[in-house]
């Protein structure tokens, strides 16, 4: 027996270090216990060569293993081990058997059956590490630095690693483009790792063929092409950030030096491109320093939004919203097309349809000083006027961000308010564009779609991306790809765009792969696998070697020499420090000092706008917020995460404001079963393109404007992600690709169910979230104690518990939150979340422990603005669900957490009906994969797999409270303030979470206790909650029309 | 608490037993149902449908034990749905069982007798339909013992502060107190019924259940004692039950559940509908088997104006709380709870409520409906109706919409919900076929006190 507990200790995952992917470097070791004195075991033999391997020993052949004295002196005990444990070699079977020795046999085995079975080894092969790693200690995870490339740059993470497999994504707190926070996709990016529904192998039409095979045919097909100079070879690529994988393009253009380099995204946004062109005479790009703003005017720009490039300036803006923080509050006015979290979390919401942006910002550039004159909507007379002032009031310390999807004519605009405002270099700054060589992409495209309908496009490699799905309708890109002799894909999923290429090369997961890539303000991040991959996928760096090279390097190889030759002496160390870091420091791109055209025509001439056919609506496209360009199409924890303003999940709709909703007489009736919606099926018509799409009606939503949200109507997208939602790049354009006007809205009289997870948007004028402008909160800080008097916390006849150690809390600044969910998917990763399926959420059954309530203020069809409540468990002093469990199935621990024990609940969900907040989630079916194995690789070890019939409910991370009190322990030491932080704090982009010690008046929870923005939710109920909630300031300008502050 | 009084005025006017029978006429009269009457088609029918909704039980329960609690309609925020309201709705049915068998004993009401054993058969096999919902609706159902404090090597107890372990308590001390009541009232019979049998199957049988009874005054004598005590016992069942029951709802701060006024209130909607059930099987079964002479008007009249007045006690309490809700708590949450039951998208419900449980009721102030079999026998199906929509009032209503907005839900039963009720209603159907045919439905001894000739004796 002790043999058998030996060897499985040694089986931890070897994948990690046995991967010949080069060293990994961690940048935590979490404990350096003591090493393992059975490390150096060797590989157990296996039946008959037991004796051999006897043999061997005994003829000191060789350095001599021996894992037993028994085994070394040969003893008889050890003769009768191996006998027992390895049956082919019992003498007695061999022996002729009479009849009443195979009567004793049988007899004599059955009876054994139950005892023999504890000495066979299990059927897995076991891999025991030759050599015990330095930092593994079993049970311990260790962190790496890595980065998750993504269109506009890449998130810096820390990965954890529990035994070989990464479980949980968190930011990279040093890494200076994002200062730790992270978004939804970096923190779903786990779950797509093990998504076993990634492309596996390397196949031919459809046929697994092998790596070789494939590199034999490639370059026999490259060898015609060099003859041509590569005439007939075409590179498609997403937008090229990465130095190494362009250092590497480039040696395939010189090699082919007729051969073409295209490059596209869904994301593309070809205005910036095109302004700054025309602007600075170069591409460049603006960065901007959201904390020096006190002034911002977003023209359509969603910057608050969860996105890698977001990340640094939701945090920036959060920080500038804060009272505690002595500095002078922003003030948002924020223009849009469409609901967004910016807009909700703005001071002055102004809606406008897309065409108008233009004329708006023209208005605004003219008060300033900036372009010709504009003529100015009466409406909006007094907004420019104000807002005009206002910013030029603020010289130096405004800003002017257009968003991506404007015109090139809008972004010249905020160039050049930013330039006359005395913005630049404070504010705002450019850098050189994070993508190598920065092109317009749809131009590119079409150029690459004419090339091949012409038939000039022999070989077509396209790295990346999912262009047969991604492209413009107008464009035709899967027929004119068809012509295209040989056609190579390399991507992650066997989706739309390899079901029309020969080959497919898997590509391998970024945690999976050696890389480089720039981050938002261009710090070098180096890309650094986690995990061997699962299957065979390749990263872009192989097959791009493997094509050009005659020799098959890894992308380790490739990666490291590229550093080593950028990073001048002592770049062994440099490379070493740049890998355990994730970054490199002081790498990100420097500031230019641009002169920019005064008299560019973007300024002066504005865009003749095409007069709309009447009874047309304009519409616009935008990537969903959650599965973003449909990448993550097969991400069920993406699909199932509520939108930020929609709350819907698992589709995406058209968008109608309620006005325009009533004249087509458009319903979105509530369904009865809790979370599901009956919606008209609209009709949309665009330029002779037809498609069908659910209408879903949206408070705040201009009218006249339908949006499109793009990224679903995937085919082949995998289980999860085929068949939802409908296909809206089949009406755009690459013409005009983020707007247009003239679509024709039928409605059809055919319904479609979607799944929403918040049914109710107005707070019945229930004081759940407090609001205020900041003028009122600094003449009256107690506003919150003369709307809502706290209850006595002396209702009870008995004395209050004391909590003598800690006293876990948890303090939510509404102030700062954007509601962005990163929250959401981080609780869902840590804490094996599982997801349901639209049809379980239409019953209203999600189980999100920590939720996003969002409630719009202001009148319904055009709200103020919105607020965003996360709702993760109160962890109440008098919890009213812990008195009414019949078996204490959850329970109040002494340091005041309410704690769930998963093992004693027998389902009765009485809590969840005793819950005022309701925020326990309850597994009405196995919601939990038991069975796929890859899945079973993703799960956090500490945090229990649920299963049927059992409540559950956010825990505080209760498994990162007690490692912190271990390690303190140890230490005899206390926890100190902020060692422990829990997966929602750790993700939040604007650290609106803050975690910790309630009794202890200086940590950072207690004092934002302290604070008079600080209240209770439903405090009349006398849960006395541990998470309470830090109220909403807005900061609106006082001459314009007042922000109504009571929620609706 | 039913109020005698007008049962009591009415005395002379209606008999109990139709008059002209003797001792021996009665205990044929009785006994040959079970027998030597030929079983009735009717009676295979009845039982043939009542076993196949019995079926749909066990595939909806089946469906249940194999997929999960997910295959109802239930979800947060509604955790409790169909399960809940018909454990409540069947407990109450019971509730009448009780009343008419322990108290109207203990406060000498005669003519209870010709409906106390159809009434107690009627409250086991309502509680035994009501039993199965709390098993089944827990997530794990197997393990559904955890609730009861049995000595474990864990040192575990239930949560005593939880009115889930008090229904454990009430209901299966209900359950046991019923059972006995009942078979201890049915000995004597079932020693009548040993003595007539002829096949030797019934013989043996009849003559286990009856336990040795040979009649003797020593048996007699202890009998009574016995029976007096174990109505004795039972009177404070029929308070508690419900009472605790109705505490699954009142302990929790859920608006619309967290209210003082449930229990009493709830003790009386359980008589109302249990009176309510006894009538609507008790009509057919009289018209069935020819028992209108003993099961006369008078006991449908008593029974009418029982229910007139628990109905009335439950107005009281519906009214109050439209009154606490609206009116005087000053409470956001408990005005905005009211308003949505009656405004909301189940305020239909709400008003089917009013209208079977309070309106239609008062119908039966006039003497021309409480001597009409048919009305009656309409009424009462109308508050049985009346006393389930409450239920789910009380249960989905209040749950679907509480606190926060943002986690506002609907409720919709799935069809195993629905199999599951209408099994349940099979269930019980089916044990009451076999009771009418295996055991005296009405008791022979008690009836044959009533008769004239032994009061005569008992003066003497």
């Amino acid at each position: 027996m002790n043999e058998k507990i030996e060897r499985e200790k040694d089986e931890v995952m070897p994948i990690m270090f046995d991967s010949g992917n080069g060293f990994a470097l961690p940048v935590l070791n979490q404990s350096s216990g003591a090493q393992d004195p059975n490390a150096e075991g060797t590989r157990p033999a296996v039946g008959d060569e037991v004796r051999a391997f006897q043999k061997r020993v005994d003829g000191k052949a060789g350095k001599q293993y021996w894992r037993s004295i028994e085994e070394w002196t040969g003893t008889p005990e050890f003769e009768a081990y191996v006998t027992r444990e390895y049956p082919s070699q019992a003498e007695v079977i061999v022996d002729p058997v009479s009849r009443r020795r195979f009567l004793q046999l049988m007899g004599a085995s059955l009876a054994l059956a139950g005892f023999s079975s504890c000495a066979y080894q299990p059927k897995e092969e076991i891999l025991p590490y030759v050599k015990q790693p330095e930092e593994i200690v079993a049970g311990k995870p260790l962190y790496f630095a890595t980065a998750m490339p993504m269109s506009g740059g890449a998130t810096p993470l820390l990965v954890r690693s529990n035994d070989g497999r990464p479980t949980k994504i968190e930011g990279n707190v040093d890494h200076p483009s994002t200062l730790g926070g992270t978004d939804i996709f970096s923190q779903a990016s786990i779950l797509g790792l093990y998504d076993p529904e990634r492309a596996q192998a390397v196949t031919y039409t459809g046929e697994i063929h092998s790596w070789t095979s494939f590199i034999g045919e490639i370059r026999a097909a490259l060898e015609v092409e060099k003859t041509k100079g590569g005439q007939g070879l075409r590179l498609l690529t997403e937008p090229v950030v990465s130095p190494t994988l362009a250092k590497q393009i480039k040696d395939l253009l010189a090699l082919y030096p007729n051969a073409k380099w295209y490059q596209f995204e869904t994301a593309a946004s070809d205005g910036a491109h095109y302004a700054a062109l025309e602007v600075f005479g170069e591409p460049v790009r603006p960065i901007y320093h959201v904390d020096k703003a006190e002034r911002i005017l977003s023209l359509d720009a969603d910057f608050l939004a969860s996105h890698p490039k977001n990340l640094r300036y939701i945090k920036e803006y959060a920080k500038h919203r804060n009272p505690e923080s002595g500095v002078a509050p922003s003030r948002l006015y924020a223009v849009e097309t469409t609901t967004t979290a910016t807009g909700g979390c703005s001071d002055h919401r102004i809606p406008m349809k897309p065409s108008e942006v233009e004329v708006f910002a023209r208005a605004i550039a003219a008060a300033i000083g900036v372009g010709g004159v504009q003529e100015v909507p009466e409406a909006l007379v007094q907004l420019v006027a104000e807002i005009a002032k206002d910013l030029k009031s603020h010289r130096g310390s405004g800003l002017v961000i257009a968003g991506d999807e404007q015109p090139a004519a809008v972004h010249a605009l905020a160039f050049a308010m930013n330039g006359a405002l005395g913005n630049v270099g404070t504010t705002v700054q450019f850098t050189q564009p994070l993508e190598v060589n920065p092109v317009a992409q749809l131009q590119g495209l079409r150029a690459l779609v004419a090339e091949m309908q012409q038939q000039k496009v022999t070989t077509l490699i396209i790295l990346g991306g999912n262009p047969v799905y991604a492209a413009p309708a107008d464009l035709h890109f899967a027929d004119a790809l068809s012509s295209v002799q040989l056609r190579i894909y390399h991507g992650l999923y066997n989706d739309e765009t390899s079901g029309y290429c020969h080959w497919h090369v898997p590509e391998a997961h970024y945690l999976e792969s050696w890389s480089d890539t720039r981050a938002y303000d261009g710090t070098i991040s180096i890309v650094q696998p986690l995990i061997a991959p699962l299957y065979q996928g390749k990263t872009k760096h192989e097959v791009l070697s493997a094509i050009t090279e005659q020799s098959d390097r890894t992308s380790y190889d490739i990666v490291r020499a590229y550093w080593k030759s950028q990073l001048g002496s002592n770049a062994e160390q440099a490379w070493r420090r740049a890998v355990h870091d994730g970054y490199i420091k002081d790498s990100a791109l420097p500031a230019r000092s641009l002169t920019a055209k005064q008299n560019s025509a973007l300024l002066t001439t504005p865009t003749k706008q095409a007069q709309p056919a009447a009874n047309t609506y304009e519409v616009n496209f935008r990537l969903d917020p959650t599965i973003h360009d449909g990448q993550f199409a097969n991400n069920g924890w993406l699909q199932e995460l509520p939108k930020p303003m929609t709350k819907l999940t698992w589709d995406n709709a058209a968008f109608f404001s309620p006005r325009d909703a009533r004249a087509l007489h458009l319903e979105n009736s509530m369904g009865s079963r809790g979370g599901d919606f009956e919606v008209n099926v609209v009709e949309l018509e665009l330029a002779g393109r037809k498609i069908k799409a659910p209408a879903w009606i949206l408070p705040g939503q201009p009218d006249g404007v339908v949006t499109l949200h793009l990224g679903y109507g995937r085919t082949r997208a995998g289980h999860v992600g085929s068949g939802t939602g409908f296909n809206a790049n089949l009406l755009r354009t690459s013409i005009a690709p983020w707007s247009a006007n003239g679509l024709i809205v039928r409605v059809t009289d055919e319904y479609f169910e979607m799944a929403q997870t918040q049914t109710h948007h107005s707070m019945e004028g229930w004081n759940l979230v407090h609001e205020a402008t900041f003028d009122e909160y600094r003449e009256h800080p107690d506003y919150i104690k003369e709307e809502e008097p706290p209850t006595s916390k002396d209702l009870s006849m008995f004395p209050s518990w004391q909590y003598k150690g800690y006293a876990w809390g948890l303090a939510i600044d509404l102030s700062a939150c954007v509601g962005c969910s990163a929250c959401t998917v981080a609780c869902q990763s840590e804490n094996n979340i599982p997801i349901v399926g639209k049809e379980q959420v239409m019953m209203s059954r999600e189980m999100h422990w920590i939720r996003i309530d969002r409630y719009f203020t202001g009148e319904s069809d055009n709200p103020n603005g919105s607020v965003f409540q996360p709702v993760p468990c109160m962890h109440c002093e008098n919890a009213p669900c812990e008195i009414v469990c019949p078996v204490g199935a959850t329970v109040h621990s002494a340091e005041g957490t309410n704690d769930m024990v998963y093992n004693r609940c027998v389902g009765t969900r009485y809590c969840s009906n005793n819950c005022p907040y309701k925020v326990r989630r309850y597994n009405f079916l196995l919601y939990n994969d038991w069975n796929t194995e890859s899945l079973k690789l993703s799960r956090n070890p500490e945090v229990t797999v649920r299963s049927r019939g059992i409540m559950e409910k956010c825990t505080y991370c209760i498994q990162r409270i007690q490692n912190a009190k271990i390690d303190s322990e140890k230490e005899n030491r206390l926890v100190r303030d902020g060692e422990i932080v829990t997966a929602c704090q750790s993700a939040c982009p604007a650290d609106a979470i803050t975690f910790g010690n309630i009794n202890d008046p200086n940590s950072k929870v207690a004092k934002l206790k302290a604070s008079k923005r600080n209240y209770s939710l439903l405090d009349d109920l006398n849960t006395r909650p541990r998470t309470t909630y830090l109220s909403v300031l807005r900061n609106p300008n006082p001459a314009l029309k007042p922000t109504k502050t009571e929620p609706a | 608490m039913a109020e005698p009084e007008p049962i009591m005025a009415e005395k002379e006017v209606l008999p109990i037993i139709v008059p002209g029978y003797t001792f021996a006429t009665v205990t044929d009269k009785i006994s040959a149902i079970v027998l030597t009457r030929k079983t009735p088609r009717g009676w295979y029918f009845g039982l043939a449908i009542s076993f196949a909704l019995f079926m749909c039980f066990l595939y909806a329960v089946s469906v249940l034990l194999i997929k999960g609690i997910g295959v109802w309609g239930v979800n947060i925020p509604v955790g409790w749905g169909f399960a809940i309201v018909n454990f409540v709705w069947w407990i109450g049915i019971g509730h009448a069982g009780t009343l008419i068998s322990a108290i109207l004993l203990l406060l000498k009401q005669d003519w209870r007798t010709s409906i106390n054993r159809f009434a107690e058969a009627m409250t086991l096999f309502a509680v035994a339909c009501a039993g199965v919902y709390p098993v089944l609706h827990l997530g794990r159902p197997w393990l559904a013992y955890w609730l009861f404090p049995y000595p474990n090597t864990m040192s575990i107890w239930p949560q005593f502060r939880s009115p889930l372990v008090w229904d454990v308590f009430a209901v299966s001390t209900y359950a046991t107190v019923s059972l006995m009541f009942w078979f201890v009232g049915l000995i004597p019979d079932l020693a009548t019924l040993r003595d007539r049998a002829t096949g030797k199957v019934r013989k043996v049988i009849y003559g286990m259940l009856a336990m040795g009874w040979r009649g003797s005054a020593r048996h007699w004598s202890r009998y009574e004692t016995m029976y007096l005590l174990l109505a004795g016992l039972a009177t404070p069942l029929v308070v508690s039950v419900h009472t605790v029951v109705s505490f699954d709802f009142a302990i929790s701060i859920l608006p619309g559940w967290h209210t003082t006024i449930f229990p009493p209130y709830f003790v009386a909607g359980a008589i109302y509908s249990g009176f309510a059930m006894v009538m609507t099987l008790s009509i057919p079964i009289r018209k069935f088997y020819h028992l209108e002479d003993f099961i006369t008007m008078r006991h449908l009249q008593n029974m009418a104006k029982v229910m007139l007045a628990t109905g009335l006690i439950v107005a009281y309490g519906y009214s109050m709380e439209i009154f606490m809700g609206l009116l005087y708590s000053g409470n956001p949450h408990e005005r905005f709870q009211m308003l949505n039951r009656m405004t909301g998208p189940y305020g239909i419900f709400y008003g089917a409520l009013i209208l079977c449980n309070i309106l239609t009721p008062q119908l039966m102030w006039m003497r021309k409906v409480r001597n009409s079999v048919g009305a009656l026998f309409v009424i009462s199906i109308i508050v049985n109706i009346g006393m389930w929509l409450e239920r789910f009032v009380i249960v989905v209503v209040s749950l679907h919409r509480d606190f926060l907005p943002s986690s506002w839900g609907m409720y919709s039963p799935t069809r195993f919900d629905w199999l599951t009720y209408v099994g349940t209603i099979g269930l019980f159907l089916t044990l009451l076929f076999l009771f009418l045919r295996f055991l005296p439905a009405i008791s022979i001894f008690e009836i044959r006190t009533m008769l004239p000739a032994a009061e005569i004796k008992e003066k003497h």
